[in-house]
């Protein structure tokens, strides 16, 4: 009866019986456990309707190509997160979006572009979001991401209302007629909520997060990184290049009309370093020329501060006398 | 393979690594000397891919010896046999027996045994090529089949369209393929919504996959189904039906894809469920189709071949809609389905399916039967087991369930079972014929796609496994691979089947030089475009695992991607040329069958007179 060989019947059959049982097995049972296990964090949100738009502009656009959602629980990931994703940090998120669209692909394949778990946490601004997303290669220089211009609109200038939200800071070299303005469209505001709303949720107090799976030694040596200069190292032209380098640029002339100089800069020369450390900490908003600072209290400890500040002051002919971790713990623990 | 090849190839291919090794060493930091004086995960490629060849070259003399040992043994059975025969003769016997030797000693040639007093005439037509001037040639002079294949006209338009169609695709495909290459060089080529690169990318991947591969894969097996069947397609118009339904789909789908409107970006499930519908659909019509003309086989067994189409058919079909129903895909439901289906889909579809092609083309190709049918049989049974759990392993490392990902690494691993016992097959197949390889041009690409089945697919296993993860996963290294087995082993053997059967139902075959530049342009493109970005994609992961700024991932992968984008170039180019040859031997093919078939029936005439 099971011949094979001739019995079509039984060999079709069996083809389609036994690939559906591992199918059910492998694939639509695990499926179904886990999208009903888990429900959201305690202190999870759910997305706004604008940053749920967002999320669409954000899959329609391609972003996942490039951009994982996903902080693996190995210790090389910890560079965008402080902690590795859960199942319920999707909650929200991975939903179908509507009859003719399933749950995005979040969490990615490919990282030709940092990972946006926690975006919005690194990187809070809106006037650089929507610099970056018009022109990446204005904030970024050796940025690859395409630039993503039909989400904005050149208007003139005697145009603009005061609801229109402008970019500012684009470079000339980027402009093909000066006397108009570039306004955001609704897609760009909402694809830019959506990414400052990306953001690890706190866990409550009895929950623990998984934890990171440290590099075997043997596996460190075998990628040749020394353990002086790994991820847990305080090194401040690193810590700069990967946090401030964005907005100030790497060569600490910032962005003008967008994000202010650091070389040179009033602030980062005083030999009073209150103000530098209060800006870093806590951010700043009160000059008019450039967009508001996000605060890094939450994201940086004491020692990776000091040693961006020391960078900071060092650096680009700034010659101010460096600080010390202690003075961040003060001026931190005495708040705004 | 010739010497002058063989080494031409070597020649190429350390060319190739040396000048994509090379802006690593000219830039060499204290990073990359500290990565090169170590071990090294390069020495561990390296090492897998020198293993590779020389356990390749080790088995086969040891198959080789094998079946020497065998030969001999029998030949010492034979000996004794004759010796016991001997001795039970009679007197009389043995007499004749010693006159009929004393005979054959004294035998003296002639001096015209092998010719004759008639004038040589070639009244067949079998010569073809006389040369009066032979000199040594850098490449043989290829072989012309003159067989003309009977195929029934119906079938035969049907055939033609499938590959008509897909070389579209395929030139479409790789076209936009080269574009997305370029704007990893070149980021502002251009600011129009529907050629931006997140929404272009899905349309190359899915426009090689349904609409190329699919369409010739589909297309060869209709030849094959009837031919092994030795019986007619059981319903031309529903092959029809479905090659007009999966060409509105990807029409349709690439159409949303550009205009932005896809299924949530998981890999091949872009298209939105109406679109893959009418894919789904064509693939039932088809395999129900296909099921009825083997059911209805003039021929008592069912070809291997066969067996692996109809299987690639019922699994697609069913992996298709597991991957598209809604019930279970919220949450991280979604991303165990998209690893299921993902990987599936270039497992149960395109690898089957070719391996199902394989092994028809390749040993009709040779003028020989395939080595062992139940290596076949095996790899296809543990293809089916090994295969459908290994999906997770996209997602090592990601929060999905351990166990998961452990089945996934394990049956990774399994996996070297079912490609050890393919390649075996295939090669044991081509053994006793390596001479032809140099004068035949349909041979050469098989003999490139089976060994990506073979290094390809090895190389997959290793990579997912833990070290490798943490240096290869999300890196350009995944794209190198792709490439090195959808395009290694799918594309060059669908271009093997496609250059074996196209001139034999069309009696044209394309001009020769043409399809070596088909080949060598291919090959040396997809060398090209995969080893720099197997390197640029280990050095990307390493300086993630020092915790360098992302920037620098970025910026030193910029040398790589002009390679890439170089090999791409040659790749495309490659598919204008097998393009043309495609037109060349379907130009007229219908009058030239005509001729034929007049040409046939008075020669049959004449040999009844």
């Amino acid at each position: 009866m099971f011949d094979f060989n001739t019995n079509h019947k039984a060999l079709v059959w069996t083809m389609f019986l036994v690939f559906l049982g591992l199918t059910i097995w492998i694939a639509v049972i695990p499926a179904f456990q886990i999208q009903n296990e888990y429900g959201p964090l305690p202190e999870q949100k759910d997305l706004t309707q604008e940053e749920r738009r967002g999320l669409e502009v954000y899959i329609a656009e391609g972003c996942v190509a490039c951009h994982t959602q996903q902080v693996r629980n190995i210790e090389m990931d910890k560079m965008f997160g402080k902690r590795p994703v859960m199942p319920q940090d999707y909650y929200y998120s991975k939903k179908r979006q509507d009859v003719w669209r399933q749950s995005p692909s979040l969490l990615g394949s490919e990282r030709t572009g940092p990972d946006l778990s926690n975006v919005g946490a690194r990187q809070a601004s809106e006037a650089w979001h929507l610099l970056h997303l018009y022109e990446p290669r204005a904030v970024v220089e050796e940025s690859v991401m395409p630039s993503y211009r039909w989400l904005f609109e050149e208007i003139d200038s005697n145009y603009v209302s005061e609801s229109d939200l402008v970019v500012s800071g684009i470079p000339e070299e980027f402009i093909k007629d000066k006397s108009k303005k570039v306004i955001a469209k609704n897609d760009a505001k909402a694809l830019v909520a959506y990414l400052i709303s990306l953001k690890f949720t706190d866990l409550p107090e009895d929950m623990e997060a998984p934890e990171f799976i440290p590099l075997k030694e043997k596996d460190k040596e075998l990628a040749g990184g020394s353990s002086e200069s790994s991820s847990s190292g305080v090194d401040g032209k690193r810590l700069y290049e990967s946090t401030c380098a964005v907005c100030h640029q790497s060569n600490g002339k910032g962005v003008s009309g967008a994000f202010p100089p650091l070389a040179g800069s009033g602030i980062v020369k005083d030999p009073n370093p209150t103000n530098h450390i209060k800006s870093v900490l806590f951010g700043k908003d009160d000059n008019p020329q450039y967009g508001p600072m996000q605060a890094f209290a939450d994201e940086l400890t004491d020692e990776e501060i000091a040693a961006i500040i020391n960078h900071e002051r060092t650096s680009w002919g700034n010659d101010a006398e460096t600080i010390t971790p202690e003075e961040v713990k003060e001026i931190r623990e005495e708040g705004k | 393979m010739t010497y002058l090849k063989n080494s031409k190839e070597r020649f190429y291919l350390f060319l190739l690594l040396f000048f994509s090794v090379f802006p690593a060493l000219a830039k060499s930091g204290s990073d990359t000397t500290a990565w090169l004086q170590s071990t090294g995960v390069i020495g561990t490629i390296l090492l897998v891919v020198v293993s590779l060849v020389v356990t390749l070259i080790i088995g086969l003399i040891k198959f080789n010896d094998f079946f020497k040992k065998l030969k001999r043994n029998k030949k010492q059975k034979d000996y004794e046999e004759l010796h016991e025969e001997i001795i039970g003769l009679e007197e009389g016997e043995i007499d004749a027996l010693l006159e009929k030797r004393k005979k054959a000693l004294t035998y003296k040639l002639e001096g015209d045994e092998l010719g004759g007093k008639e004038k040589a005439l070639d009244e067949k037509g079998i010569i073809t090529h006389v040369s009066h001037d032979p000199k040594p040639r850098f490449f043989d002079k290829k072989q012309k089949s003159k067989i003309l294949l009977e195929t029934a006209p119906e079938l035969k338009k049907l055939i033609l369209y499938y590959l008509g169609a897909s070389a579209f695709w395929l030139l479409l495909g790789t076209g936009v393929g080269e574009f997305l290459g370029l704007k990893f060089v070149w980021p502002s080529l251009d600011h129009v919504s529907w050629l931006s690169f997140g929404r272009l990318r899905p349309v190359h991947t899915n426009t090689v996959f349904w609409g190329f591969a699919s369409l010739s894969m589909l297309g060869l097996a209709h030849f094959v189904i009837a031919r092994t069947s030795n019986a007619r397609l059981h319903n031309y118009k529903l092959s029809w039906i479905s090659w007009g339904l999966i060409n509105a789909c990807v029409v349709l789908g690439n159409l949303f894809l550009m205009g932005g409107i896809n299924n949530g970006g998981g890999e091949y499930r872009e298209y939105i469920w109406p679109v893959m519908l009418l894919f789904i659909v064509a693939l039932v019509l088809i395999l129900y189709n296909f099921y009825k003309t083997v059911a209805n086989r003039n021929i008592k067994e069912i070809y291997i071949s066969n067996w692996y189409i109809l299987a690639a058919l019922i699994w697609t079909g069913v992996l298709a809609t597991v991957g598209y129903l809604p019930f279970y895909q919220n949450g991280l439901g979604e991303t165990v389905a998209a690893g299921y289906y993902m990987h599936q889909g270039v497992g149960m579809w395109f690898m089957t399916f070719t391996l199902g092609l394989i092994y028809y083309y390749l040993p009709a190709t040779l003028n020989k039967p395939i080595y062992s049918y139940a290596l076949g049989v095996l790899a296809l049974w543990t293809q089916m087991l090994f295969y459908t759990l290994i999906g997770t392993h996209h997602f090592i490392f990601s929060p999905l369930p351990w166990w998961l990902q452990t089945v996934a690494i394990v049956f990774s691993i399994g996996m070297v079972i079912p490609v050890t016992a393919g390649t075996t097959n295939f090669l044991m197949t081509m053994r006793g014929r390596w001479d032809h390889i140099s004068k035949s041009y349909v041979l050469p690409f098989f003999l490139v796609g089976i060994i990506f089945y073979f290094v390809g697919s090895m190389q997959g296993s290793l990579q997912a496994t833990r070290f490798t993860n943490y240096v290869w996963h999300f890196t350009d290294f995944n794209v190198a691979h792709s490439h090195l087995t959808m395009y290694g082993i799918i594309c060059f053997i669908l271009w093997a089947c496609t250059y074996t059967i196209v001139p034999k139902i069309t009696g044209r075959e394309p001009k020769t030089y043409l399809v070596g530049g088909h080949f060598w342009l291919a090959l040396l493109g997809l060398f090209a475009y995969t080893f720099p970005l197997m390197w640029g994609g280990t050095l990307k992961g390493l300086s993630w695992l020092q915790g360098e700024p992302f920037m620098e991932s970025v910026t030193l992968m910029k040398p790589y991607w002009i390679w890439r984008a170089v090999g791409g170039s040659l790749m495309l180019v490659s598919h204008f040329i097998f393009a043309y040859n495609l037109y060349y031997m379907f130009k007229n093919h219908k009058e030239r069958t005509k001729q034929a078939a007049i040409t046939s029936k008075e020669n049959s005439e004449i040999i009844k007179k």
